[in-house]
């Protein structure tokens, strides 16, 4: 294990920025979110939850995938899925990390999805684990070690230093390429802090739902309970919990006009969204209580039945904080899951 | 790096033709003249306007046709209007093939075929009859019951005319919903047709139509003694990939465009009933 005094990060970032683009969490207009590290801007790698999940990093926001050239009947095409420059991603928690494990089982199943996938391949993921959990957490019943993240390099932070530990081979050429920075160190600290951690995550109040009634075998069950309607009677299908999402992932391609051919991109979507599944002739899913209970169903049914019980949820709480109505998926484990304490 | 699956291939519309008041079947090649891709029957494709979207469609031909592939198209949103708009030599993309065919190979080998159609339903279904009629020894006697709302309606009804009715082994009964002039065969709904014929319940069936008449002719045919799981359909919702990432075209844990859209009745009785 390698440390790194915590006055010098800023000399850490500047070297891995020489070398690739850096992307960490820094404060801008009041918020903080995965931006390009630069001198001068205000990092601020102690927030536990940025505001978005950096999956936007490999799944962004929109994104141009070809371009359509049209001349008279004619049609030509070119792809806009260009070679990405290699990146890191800095100060990922175990919850976003677990979320790319989530996203990559859908894009990289076969048929992969080059256009993520060249972005997943050009990023090395320096990970930090978490030392001062929040009250919306919930990480521990998704069985993610929020003080153990994986990714290629996994960091602890306390109050003095910055604590290193190369996983994989991306790994280690990155910390080659710092280790003039660091000294040799820290395993009794971070043990000592993950203990502290630990104990803390025990205590949290959603600590403890009880996920065992959502099973594959129980999803026609599940679809059919009765709580839905009063579960979603106040949703207004607004979306935010599923941009903030770190595991969201449906979109949508439209096709935009320009002076210069016609764009083809891709955009987040959201199944909460009542054109989500309009057709020319129909809908299947008219009511928001429909629309609601499809995105619950996806995270702790369908999504685990695809891939082999693993839940499309990582416990990250964004959408306890963000949704205007104060809905949330623990209120649903906690109606649907099975018994709970409260 | 490209990304085959979403990049779509450009193709000619080599011939429009019109088979109803709202139903135009377009003829699609490649830019070197040749079939686009290869498929099965019951696979769909996603045809698309630049500019204005893409959707997925049924492939109408048949595989066993080398030369071109056909797509039925009934004008009904803003891309099959603009479709429908269009003229021989113009130039749309399409990419493919997606999903799962119909079990011609496995299921439907050596057995007597039932096929019930409505309206543009028979799209789907032509690319598989006419599969059968291409390896006619491999399956038994055929049925066909199509209805549309009148003799207009039908679709593809030259084709019916001329070479379905003749072909061996094959029966075709036809009805349309009111009775009209010019029009001397079955007047009547295709549920009620299906039990007035008494069908031979060991058949093996494939329904493809509007969701109600699906629902109505199935519960027809299981009063006649038919098997739900020798029953086939298709299902239809909204697609943007088409390969099972963009999350839209769910129904519980199943994607139609790569779990379906051929679904045997069993299958769909453990879902959801969301589609």
């Amino acid at each position: 294990m390698l440390k790194i005094a915590k006055e010098r990060l800023n000399e850490l970032y500047a070297k891995i920025n020489e070398a690739f683009g850096l992307y960490i969490p820094i404060k801008k207009a009041g918020e903080v979110n995965y931006h390009v590290w630069g001198e001068g801007k205000e990092v601020s790698i102690e927030t536990l939850k940025t505001v978005k999940s950096p999956k936007n990093m490999f799944f962004p926001q929109s994104e141009n995938m070809m371009k359509f050239k049209t001349e008279d009947k004619n049609i030509s095409i070119e792809d806009m899925n260009f070679e990405k420059k290699p990146f890191v991603l800095f100060g990922v928690r175990a919850c976003d990390y677990k979320a790319i494990d989530v996203l990559d089982k859908v894009f990289l199943a076969d048929p992969v999805d080059t256009y993520y996938q060249s972005r997943r391949e050009a990023t090395t993921i320096v990970t930090l684990a978490c030392s001062k959990p929040e009250e919306s957490c919930f990480c521990k019943v998704f069985d993610i070690d929020a003080t153990a993240p994986k990714g290629d390099v996994t960091t602890w932070l306390d109050d003095n230093y910055l604590y290193w530990q190369a996983n994989t081979e991306k790994g280690e050429k990155l910390t080659s390429l710092v280790a003039e920075l660091f000294e040799k160190g820290g395993e009794a600290e971070v043990k000592a802090q993950q203990d502290a951690t630990k104990a803390v995550i025990d205590e949290l109040p959603f600590s403890n739902l009880d996920l065992s009634r959502f099973k594959p075998e129980n999803l026609n069950e599940l679809f059919n309970a009765k709580e839905w309607e009063e579960m979603s009677e106040a949703c207004l299908g607004c979306g935010t919990c599923t941009f903030v999402c770190p595991t969201c992932q449906c979109f949508d391609i439209r096709d935009f006009k320009t002076n210069d051919g016609i764009l083809r991109y891709r955009c987040w979507d959201s199944c909460m969204y009542s054109d989500f599944t309009l057709m020319a002739h129909g809908n299947s899913r008219t009511t928001q209580m429909q629309r609601f209970r499809q995105r619950f169903m996806h995270k702790l049914v369908y999504y685990p039945s695809q891939n082999g019980g693993l839940y499309s949820c990582v416990g990250c709480g964004r959408c306890v904080n963000k949704c205007p109505q104060h809905l949330n998926i623990v209120k649903v484990i906690k109606t649907l899951g099975g018994k709970n304490d409260d | 790096m490209t990304n085959e699956n979403l990049i779509p291939k450009v193709g000619v519309i080599t011939d429009i033709r019109k088979d109803t008041p709202d139903v135009k079947t377009f003829r699609v090649v490649g830019l070197d003249g040749k079939k686009l891709f290869e498929h099965m029957p019951g696979q769909c494709a996603m045809v698309s306007v630049p500019g204005v979207g893409e959707c997925m469609f049924s492939i109408t031909s048949s595989p066993t046709n080398k030369e071109f592939m056909e797509f039925s198209i009934k004008k009904c949103g803003c891309v099959t209007e603009v479709l429908h708009a269009m003229e021989v030599g113009q130039q749309i993309t399409v990419r493919g093939p997606y999903g799962k065919n119909f079990p011609v190979e496995e299921d439907f080998k050596g057995k007597d075929l039932l096929f019930i159609a409505g309206g543009i339903g028979l799209a789907p279904l032509r690319s598989v009859i006419n599969y059968v009629r291409h390896y006619r020894e491999n399956y038994g006697k055929v049925v066909i019951v199509y209805g549309a709302r009148s003799k207009e309606d039908l679709v593809d009804i030259n084709e019916i005319q001329t070479e379905w009715v003749n072909e061996p082994n094959m029966e075709v009964y036809l009805t349309i919903d009111r009775p009209q002039d010019d029009w001397d065969g079955h007047v009547g709904f295709v549920p009620a047709y299906v039990k007035e014929l008494g069908l031979n319940p060991n058949m093996t069936a494939v329904l493809c139509g509007p969701p109600i008449m699906i629902k109505f002719t199935l519960a027809g045919l299981l009063e006649l003694g038919f098997d739900k799981s020798n029953v086939f359909t298709t299902l239809e919702l909204r697609m943007k990939c088409g390969i099972g990432k963009c999350g839209r075209c769910n129904v519980g844990d199943k994607f139609v465009c790569k779990d379906g859209p051929v679904f045997r009745m069993t299958e769909l009785d453990e879902l959801p009933n969301e589609y």
